[in-house]
């Protein structure tokens, strides 16, 4: 494996080891390029993984202290949780439920496809789907992604079973087992779903993709590729002519050091992103890094989600195998004659009890709540995932007081919910609630959105250097080498998983990366 | 469909554990001449037993599930003892909260908290303490304190744990024979 020294200043250093940051370190490494990714968290292997949902949670889970504000109900409830992410190598591919889907075409231009919405910051993408296309193909490809390739969808558990009969007599059409990189049968040496169903816990199985047991030891198998875990990325430096040189970043004993770059990518996912950038002000960048617009930690998207849970008169044991295997697409579309831009995606969801109780309705408690949790053998679950739109406003920015364990400002998250999210949030409770009664459920609960797990648009892309952070190929407008390789490059949410689309991006970039570089452009 | 057993199992690891409680509650219990019932709450270090007492009662009646006998709110509620010995905030906190809680019962009921009689009676009082710090801190940790104990999830119909027993691929994770054919 790999040991770079700090003083190289040939390597392109990327944070985070995620989606973005583990898939553009492999394919960098594929090409010979020399990279480190400094990860936060700690190395936890396929063998760590626990099946309970609360010691897997501290485990995995990103719980450096955040603050937020704003309407939305996260706030409310979890006001230091803002999101369900992960700290520890492969990032949220250890717990991401494997969903795998592309965006449609109109999801790439909200401007041109929904107009001037009041109150909504709209931009078209600098790219097109028919650009994404053959990237898409690749991800997938990579991924090992079922119904592409060739490979069968996975078989349909219990909760799919129910809410596939409730979509049918309701007259869905497009209702299947989804698009998830599972493994349905063995591939690129991991083996099949054992329909275990901790799918957010990580995958015991390993038949789920993250770049943890994928592409970080197929990069670290070049020898170009070295991941240090345990090390929090505190700022980026760059010289005087305004080029980034290195990452200073608190190793496990909380010591700072400083990694030279020739070229830094950042992919802490939509929160540590802009957060590091703006920790990064310098008086040449006073704003923070890749700022000239003011668009770095803006239009933070979430995703309009919910979940709508059903009890039935008799069993159903939601719990048993993959957790999100199940879709309907039909409401994806965009008619706005539903009162709403944009589209959502019903996908099957469960929670063990632990997680039941803490997020069935938060805060609730008495007979009304203790009821329904005595259903839980007889419950099914779906999760509500629609496009959000973007907003100013809608913010990420470095908290005045909150400091983390390094002295370094915290993120604080703000977000309102737009008129559009809160119309498609109860067009989908009332259609998620409606499969199930169409098929007999007794009870249905609308339950309100769980912290944030697709964190988007915080660096968005954007043709013009005005309107946005970085451009179509993620690299920023103001410094040449420096990149965003995260979910918060998107320019709109889409109303699918943002995973797949992360993914693409990812070798797209490295693409650029290794050409710009090979052209001596960086 | 395969169903969950919902009856009590000792396993190993709860029989052990019920072991190195009960001895000294029993020796508590024959020494001082208390029912082994009450016993549990002298064992509290810091807070007086009654004050655990009505915990146990306030937090069956936040979340009130007849299955469950008193052990799993005695489990869910004991720790607070340790953590008002640690810290004297908490330990005002607590008991300043059932203070007022009693205070309230009296008021209303001329009985302490955990003697009024009727499960209705003792929600409205806990309502009218539901904005406290006392009330929103004990919800906020028994969500997780009861909901959390693997000796309980069987009778909520749920199995804890499953990639040691090989996941559910060969244990119904697509058993379900009710539904109507579409």
């Amino acid at each position: 494996m790999a040991k770079f020294d700090l003083n190289d200043d040939g390597v392109v250093v990327i944070v985070g080891s995620g989606a973005g940051g583990g898939t553009l370190g492999n394919e960098l490494a594929q090409k010979g390029i020399k990279v480190v990714i400094l990860e936060a968290g700690a190395r936890n292997e396929i063998q760590d993984f626990i099946n309970n949902e609360w010691e897997s949670f501290a485990q995995l889970a990103w719980k450096d202290m955040r603050t937020t504000s704003g309407s939305w109900q996260v706030a409310k409830d979890f006001p230091n949780l803002p999101a369900w992410i992960v700290k520890s190598v492969g990032g949220s591919t250890v717990h991401w439920a494997g969903a795998s889907l592309r965006f449609d075409e109109h999801e790439f231009k909200i401007r041109s496809a929904y107009g001037d919405v009041p109150g909504a910051n709209m931009l078209d993408w600098p790219i097109t789907l028919a650009e994404m296309e053959p990237w898409y193909a690749k991800a997938e490809n990579k991924m090992g992604v079922t119904r592409t390739n060739g490979i069968p969808g996975l078989p349909g558990n219990n909760n799919f079973k129910v809410m596939e009969a409730g979509a049918r007599k309701v007259g869905y059409k497009e209702v299947h087992t989804g698009r998830m990189a599972i493994n349905s049968q063995p591939r690129d040496g991991r083996g099949s779903c054992q329909q275990i169903g901790f799918c957010f816990q990580g995958c015991k199985s390993g038949a789920k993709w993250s770049t943890l047991y994928t592409e970080i030891p197929k990069g670290e198998a070049t020898g170009n590729l070295e991941v240090r875990p345990n090390s929090m990325a505190i700022k980026i430096e760059h010289d005087t002519s305004g080029k980034v040189t290195g990452v200073v970043y608190a190793d496990a004993e909380g010591k700072q050091q400083r990694q030279k770059a020739r070229v830094v990518a950042v992919a802490g996912n939509s929160i540590e992103s802009p957060r590091l950038l703006l920790n990064s002000a310098s008086s040449m960048f006073p704003d923070g890094l890749a700022n000239s617009s003011g668009q770095v930690g803006r239009n933070y998207m979430r995703h309009m989600t919910g979940s709508v849970y059903a009890v039935f008169d008799k069993s159903v044991h939601m719990y048993r195998g993959t957790t999100m295997a199940g879709i309907i697409r039909d409401e994806a579309r965009n008619d706005p004659a539903r009162g709403f831009f944009g589209g959502y995606e019903m996908e099957t969801l469960s929670l063990g009890v632990p997680f039941m109780a803490a997020f069935l309705k938060p805060g609730a408690w008495g007979r009304t709540f203790t009821s329904a949790m005595e259903q839980y053998p007889q419950m099914a679950g779906m999760w509500l995932v629609g496009e959000d739109l973007p907003q100013e406003t809608n913010r990420v920015t470095l908290d005045p007081k909150a400091k983390d364990a390094h002295g370094i400002p915290v993120a604080s998250v703000h977000y309102d919910d737009h008129p559009n999210d809160v119309a498609m949030r109860n067009h989908a409770y009332k259609q998620g609630s409606a499969v199930y009664r169409s098929i007999g459920a007794t009870a249905t609960f609308p339950t309100v959105p769980y912290p944030s797990t697709h964190n988007m648009g915080t660096n968005r892309m954007s043709a013009k250097a005005r309107d946005g952070v970085v451009n179509k190929f993620g690299q920023s407008h103001d410094i040449k080498n420096l990149f965003v390789s995260d979910g918060s490059q998107f320019t709109s949410s889409a109303a699918c998983n943002p995973t797949l689309t992360i993914v693409s991006l990812a070798i797209r970039q490295a693409d650029h990366i290794a050409g710009a570089m090979q052209r001596k452009e960086i | 469909m395969r169903e969950v057993d919902r009856r009590t199992k000792l396993n190993r690891r709860t029989f052990l554990q019920g072991a190195a409680t009960a001895v000294p509650a029993v020796a508590v219990a024959t020494s001082a001449g208390l029912s082994i019932e009450d016993a549990w709450a002298e064992g509290a270090t810091t807070l007086a037993p009654a004050t655990m007492k009505t915990l146990v009662k306030v937090a069956r009646d936040i979340y009130p599930h007849d299955f469950l006998v008193d052990s799993y709110y005695i489990t869910a509620v004991k720790p607070w003892d340790g953590k008002a010995a640690k810290d004297p905030a908490v330990k005002a906190m607590i008991e300043d909260g059932v203070k007022r809680l009693d205070q309230d019962a009296q008021d209303r009921h001329k009985l302490p908290y955990a003697q009024v009689a009727w499960e209705s009676d003792r929600v409205t009082l806990l309502q009218g303490i539901e904005q406290t710090t006392f009330f929103k801190a004990l919800r906020s940790d028994l969500v997780v304190s009861l909901y959390n104990q693997e000796e309980l999830w069987p009778k909520f119909g749920y199995e804890g744990s499953s990639a040691e027993h090989g996941g559910y691929i060969k244990r119904g994770f697509d058993d379900i024979n009710w539904l109507p054919k579409v």
